[in-house]
């Protein structure tokens, strides 16, 4: 029965498990079950090992450098970008290092919202967003004297598609969307959303946070105009992120930020900017974090994401069946595309208590509105418990997850 | 007579020192909880909600005589025992006790490293708010 459990055939689990060692840990006396993925992923050896690597052997700042240690460490990084850039299908000088999704989004409201985007013009959203998928918009609108439109979202917690269509209008210029939703694990239809948008001549911005981890994301494929994405919740570390744009649109960008690494030439009386990818990469970057993200690109493409696309797809059917054998569980967000997060409330007992005694057994889970509160206005609810799974999770784990759901509710009825 | 502050914390400690499963000790806190007098449905708005809890906890004090008193509810049942332990703690004694007691049982039934940690459940915002009640009824 363990066997069966931890090797599913797809993927030996067991094996990448020992790849991550901060799983192999008690917590409050029971061993550590961790399903907090979508908020930030925990990050396997070849990652740890590279960081170390880069601080052991060739720290230095990059791109300046004559010397040896610098060149190591420019090649490391640059190294990065191209695995980035060809895990997603784009071109080297498409791809930006950022802090984050979150640097992304502001990045690209910033910058192409401000050159682009006037007044009475709209800005189409859906109602699934993490927060720093809705207030950089917020802002812009504000600013410019735009108009945010939001999609609306269906009782599965789905995006309601021609309500999307008849928002549409010459009016949108920018389209913003989660490709996965973090708090219900919706998969938006992404590929129809940029077509629809493309036909009234807007641009889409693809949030791809929880895509990343979780599915192999092609920007050609998509023919997203820019994508985001955080190096933490896709097994590197935080700090570092990535904005993909379309070359021909970053071209016609203005910086976002000033500084070292962006300029081609500097005088008081006139500077000229870099080129692709530099011109928004102001400033010495999160280099450890660029190659951190390198490694961890490199770490899953050889465990193939189609593998782990369909594994996870077994856990959260499993997990799935499993919650809902329990007593008054209802599952938030229930739709037929879904990637692995099971987002649920028991009776009328808070989130939070839950956690807390899931804590207790040593399961992480994350509690709350999970930076959605107008999703969770949506479904009139305050929040909602969340186990988002990843690669590394078993089906043991979701035994022992409806166990100890089970056990909290009993003290807490 | 009021019972000393002192005193109620020495029986709570004495009380959680039964329980060796941290489990057993929130099942008894989520059993004071309910043990709480209910909070009157006119105290539970926006006015009396205390801020930096990730559930709701409304509190009302009032004054008798030099003695201030504490009333309160929450929509989680771990956070309304936390607050119906700092009432059976807190409420009913004069307020200058109220804000100079350091309320070291907390740490001594091992509260804090549990819940406090966790800036969500507000056990500081409850204690601060407490205080700043107590503070209002000294003026």
């Amino acid at each position: 029965m363990i066997a069966e459990q931890t090797t599913t055939g797809l993927l030996d689990v067991e094996l990448i498990r020992k790849q991550f060692p901060i799983l192999h840990q008690h917590v409050n006396g029971n061993p550590l079950i961790y399903l907090d993925n979508a908020a930030t992923s925990q990050k396997p050896l070849a990652v740890i090992d590279a960081i170390d690597d880069y601080y052991e052997r060739y720290n230095s700042n990059i791109h300046r450098g004559a010397h040896h240690l610098a060149q190591l460490a420019t090649e490391a990084y640059e190294n990065a970008r191209k695995t980035v850039a060809q895990h997603i299908n784009a071109e080297e000088r498409e791809i930006n290092f950022v802090r984050g999704t979150t640097e992304a989004v502001n990045l690209v409201a910033s910058s192409y919202g401000r050159k682009f985007v006037g007044a009475g013009d709209e800005i189409i959203i859906s109602g699934l967003e993490h927060h720093s998928n809705i207030v950089p918009w917020q802002m812009l609108c504000e600013e410019k004297g735009a108009v945010l439109k939001v999609i609306p979202v269906n009782e599965a917690g789905e995006i309601i598609f021609e309500s999307y269509l008849k928002l549409l209008s010459p009016k949108t210029k920018i389209v913003s969307i989660a490709y996965i939703s973090n708090a219900l694990g919706t998969i938006n239809p992404a590929k129809e959303v940029i077509a629809e948008a493309h036909k009234v001549g807007a641009v889409v911005f693809i949030d791809g946070a929880q895509a990343l981890p979780h599915k192999k994301v092609d920007v050609k494929e998509l023919d997203c105009d820019f994508l985001g994405f955080s190096g933490h919740k896709v097994f590197a570390s935080t700090g570092i992120g990535i904005l993909y744009g379309k070359a021909a649109l970053l071209e016609q960008m203005p910086p976002y930020m000033g500084g070292g690494e962006m300029i081609k030439t500097v005088t008081f009386e006139k500077t000229t900017y870099n080129e692709l990818p530099y011109k928004f990469e102001a400033g010495t970057p999160n280099i450890e974090g660029g190659i951190a993200l390198g490694a961890a690109i490199n770490f899953i493409s050889e465990i193939g994401l189609h593998k782990i696309e369909q594994y996870e797809h077994q856990l959260l059917k499993y997990g799935t069946e499993k919650l809902l054998e329990i007593e008054e569980l209802k599952i938030v967000g229930t739709s037929a595309n879904k990637s692995s997060v099971l987002s649920f409330l028991v009776k009328d007992i808070h989130p939070y208590d839950l956690g807390v005694l899931l804590n207790e057994q040593g399961i992480a889970i994350r509690t709350g509105h999970h930076c959605c509160q107008p999703l969770m206005d949506r479904f009139g609810i305050e929040g909602t418990c969340r186990a988002s799974l990843a690669f590394y999770n078993t089906h043991h784990e979701i035994d022992s997850l409806a166990k100890a759901i089970k056990k909290a509710v009993t003290i807490l009825k | 007579m009021t019972k000393p502050i002192s005193e109620t914390e020495d029986e709570i400690v004495e009380e959680f020192g039964l329980f060796d499963d941290q489990m057993d000790k929130y099942e008894y806190i989520i059993d004071l909880g309910k043990k709480l007098n209910p909070l009157d449905a006119r105290y539970m708005t926006d006015d009396y909600l205390v801020k930096g809890c990730q559930s709701k906890v409304w509190l009302h004090a009032y004054k008798d005589g030099d003695l201030v008193f504490f009333e309160a509810d929450s929509n989680s049942s771990i956070t309304k025992g936390i607050i119906a332990i700092l009432i059976r703690v807190l409420s009913g004694q004069p307020a200058k006790e109220i804000i100079n007691n350091p309320l070291a049982f907390i740490d001594r039934i091992n509260l804090r490293s549990h819940l406090s940690s966790q800036r969500s459940n507000g056990l500081t915002a409850m204690i601060q708010r407490i205080k700043t009640y107590a503070g209002a009824f000294t003026e």
